[in-house]
């Protein structure tokens, strides 16, 4: 008797990780941040003049062999001060929004699934703090704890809260009416389990592209606070102080209100390419939804 | 013959809105032995799946609910969180509507199913993993080593059901409860999943609580089928017993109103007419007057109750059951 032979061989591909073209600009914005974290990282090895040095018969100097990118308006050296205005305003540009990521993000998280009367009081301590000017805060705070970069990250990194709350506690109201958070609890999930497993990796995801926004959003700040006088007190260079610095003589030497600004303008910008090829990446929903 | 697993005990559900409270299960009586498979059949918002949210404790907070919900000789409606949760995803085990969303978006299958595993079996990362790849395995998924590996929307959905099958089988559940396991899928997957559930459950000897508003899926699969109205069992039976003779006007229209291969085209459907009642405005009398071809002055003042038939097992509500009409008409 013949027997019919089916051959079950279901081929089902490994999941295919696509390599898809990132893009030049992609690549041209990871190399620049590259270059700029080392530089700043390595700053105080490096073989640059101190950034402090005045040197007041040198004012204002051209770009030469002694001082490639000339000297300011106190005649210190314009390459070193903007190297070292870019730990400055990296680290506060950095760690700022991370504050605001994980103090806003955990408040929104919980407010959002967890509702009733902790969410009245987040949302509105939250609302309260929003309302707040944020200039007098600042004013407030280096009033009383003095100008420096800690207490310049907390400012920024207190005032970044509402916003991550926001974005945090949205997602979470639309993912917690989902059907399996409600099959996570039917499986017997905890509710940290469910925050922490569930939850976070769903919220995380416009979580980190906002923080990369906030990232930009605060090195602007930042150069903005020092520019006015609340940012890093005043010897220290930041790219803001320096555009702040440069404003004074911007008829006669525009290049040192210019210089900080592109730093600014380039780093700012590669920060979003980046981020959003990232996101684009790493998100496992594409295509789902 | 030994205790039920599961016994609702006179369970209600009332539900406040603005418009007054919504009583969405109203006192129900059902019980289900290890092994046995219960069909809850009903149009959408009679109730059916606020019961099974009773039941698994998963009511939203507002809801208010009485009765006892006897499961394995514990209430579990006075049962504390802690011991629920434990009990939910090892005993009593569920599977939800739809697999789009029932499945989280950004897990791949692999976490999703080994964390259940190893919060209940209490089994380590490799034990867990293999069990995973049993599991998809016996819900035929091919290839299931490579699919732990991918994302749900990297599946179609007969797939994911399958998956979140799995997931529910995966610490061998007593009850397993299939709210409408099949009504976002393809007619054709459709058969194929009850069949996978009915395998299981023969296999496991479990019980099952097959929901859903298609009384073909319950009429070769469930040993007992509970029909529901407006929050009430409105008639219940042994499944053969049902279909050989229903006794309650409201079965008869919901079996008429399954479209029919021999009917000729262009023949409209026999639909019920009319809506269910306003849950937040009960009735005075039965709730399926209103829309009943046989009701009388009688059904719209008094309340019609539970009572036996002649069949042992098989309850209806109603006063004028099928067959009675016909001898009055002849």
């Amino acid at each position: 008797m013949a027997t019919l032979e089916l051959s079950m061989q279901d081929e089902v591909s490994a999941p295919i990780r696509r390599r898809r073209k990132l893009g030049l600009l992609f690549w041209l914005a990871s190399i620049w941040l590259i270059v700029i974290l080392t530089l700043a990282i390595l700053a105080p090895v490096l073989p640059l003049q101190n950034p402090l040095d005045m040197d007041m018969l040198e004012r204002r100097a051209a770009f030469s062999g002694e001082h490639w990118l000339g000297t300011d308006s106190l005649g210190r050296d314009e390459l070193a001060r903007l190297i070292f205005g870019a730990r400055v305003s990296l680290t506060v540009g950095l760690i700022a929004p991370m504050i605001g990521l994980a103090l806003g993000g955990a408040l929104g998280l919980l407010a959002g699934y967890f509702r009733g009367r902790f969410e009245t009081l987040v949302v509105g301590s939250m609302d309260v703090l929003l309302a707040f000017p944020p200039l007098i805060f600042a004013l407030a705070v280096t009033a009383y704890l003095g100008q420096s970069i800690p207490n310049l990250t907390m400012i920024l990194g207190v005032l970044g809260i509402p916003a991550f709350m926001r974005v945090a506690r949205a997602a979470t109201l639309t993912l917690a009416r989902r059907e399996f958070v409600i099959a996570a609890e039917a499986l017997g999930a905890s509710h940290a389990r469910i925050l922490l497993r569930e939850l976070l990796p769903n919220v995380i995801l416009p979580l980190l592209a906002f923080f990369l926004l906030g990232v930009a959003v605060t090195i602007v700040v930042e150069g903005a606070l020092s520019f006015l006088g609340l940012g890093v007190p005043p010897p220290m260079a930041s790219w803001g102080s320096m555009i702040g610095e440069g404003r004074d003589s911007l008829d006669v030497a525009p290049r040192l209100a210019f210089l900080p600004a592109v730093g600014l303008f380039l780093t700012v910008l590669a920060f979003n390419l980046v981020g959003d090829t990232m996101r684009a990446l790493t998100d496992p929903r594409q295509g789902a939804l | 013959m030994s205790a039920p697993l599961l016994t609702i005990d006179n369970v209600a559900v009332e539900l406040p809105t603005p418009r007054g409270n919504l009583r969405a299960v109203d006192h129900v009586d059902l019980s289900l032995e290890a092994g046995r498979t219960l069909g809850i059949v009903g149009e959408s918002g009679c109730g059916k799946t606020m019961l099974s949210r009773a039941v698994l404790q998963l009511l939203p907070k507002k809801a208010k609910l009485t009765g006892r919900v006897m499961f394995d000789g514990q209430d579990l409606v006075r049962l504390d969180a802690e011991r629920l949760r434990r009990l939910r995803g090892r005993d009593l085990a569920v599977v939800f509507q739809d697999p789009m969303t029932s499945l989280n978006p950004v897990l791949t299958i692999g976490t999703q199913l080994m964390e259940t595993i190893q919060e209940h079996l209490e089994l380590d990362a490799p034990a867990a993993r293999k069990r995973s790849i049993e599991l998809l395995a016996a819900v035929g998924i091919p290839a299931p080593e490579q699919r732990l590996a991918q994302y749900p929307h990297q599946c179609s959905g007969g797939m994911r059901q399958r998956i979140a099958i799995a997931i529910a089988l995966s610490c061998e559940p007593k009850l397993l409860i299939a709210d409408e396991p099949t009504t976002a899928l393809d007619v054709t997957i459709q058969a194929q999943i009850l069949d996978l559930l009915a395998r299981e459950q023969r296999r496991r000897h479990m019980a099952m609580i097959i929901i859903t508003h298609d009384l073909g899926v319950v009429a070769g699969r469930a040993d007992e089928v509970a029909v529901m109205y407006a929050g009430r069992v409105v008639e219940r039976a042994p499944t053969q017993a049902l279909f050989k003779r229903m006794h309650m006007p409201y079965t008869e229209a919901l079996l008429a109103a399954i479209p029919k291969l021999d009917t000729a085209p262009h023949t409209p459907l026999p639909a019920i007419s009319g809506r269910p009642p306003d849950p937040t405005r009960p009735l005075r009398g039965c709730s399926f007057a209103p829309r009943c071809r046989y009701a009388v002055e009688h059904c719209r003042e008094a309340k019609p109750e539970l009572k036996s038939a002649e069949m042992p097992g098989h309850l209806y509500a109603c006063f004028h059951p099928i067959q009675m009409v016909e001898e009055i008409g002849t």
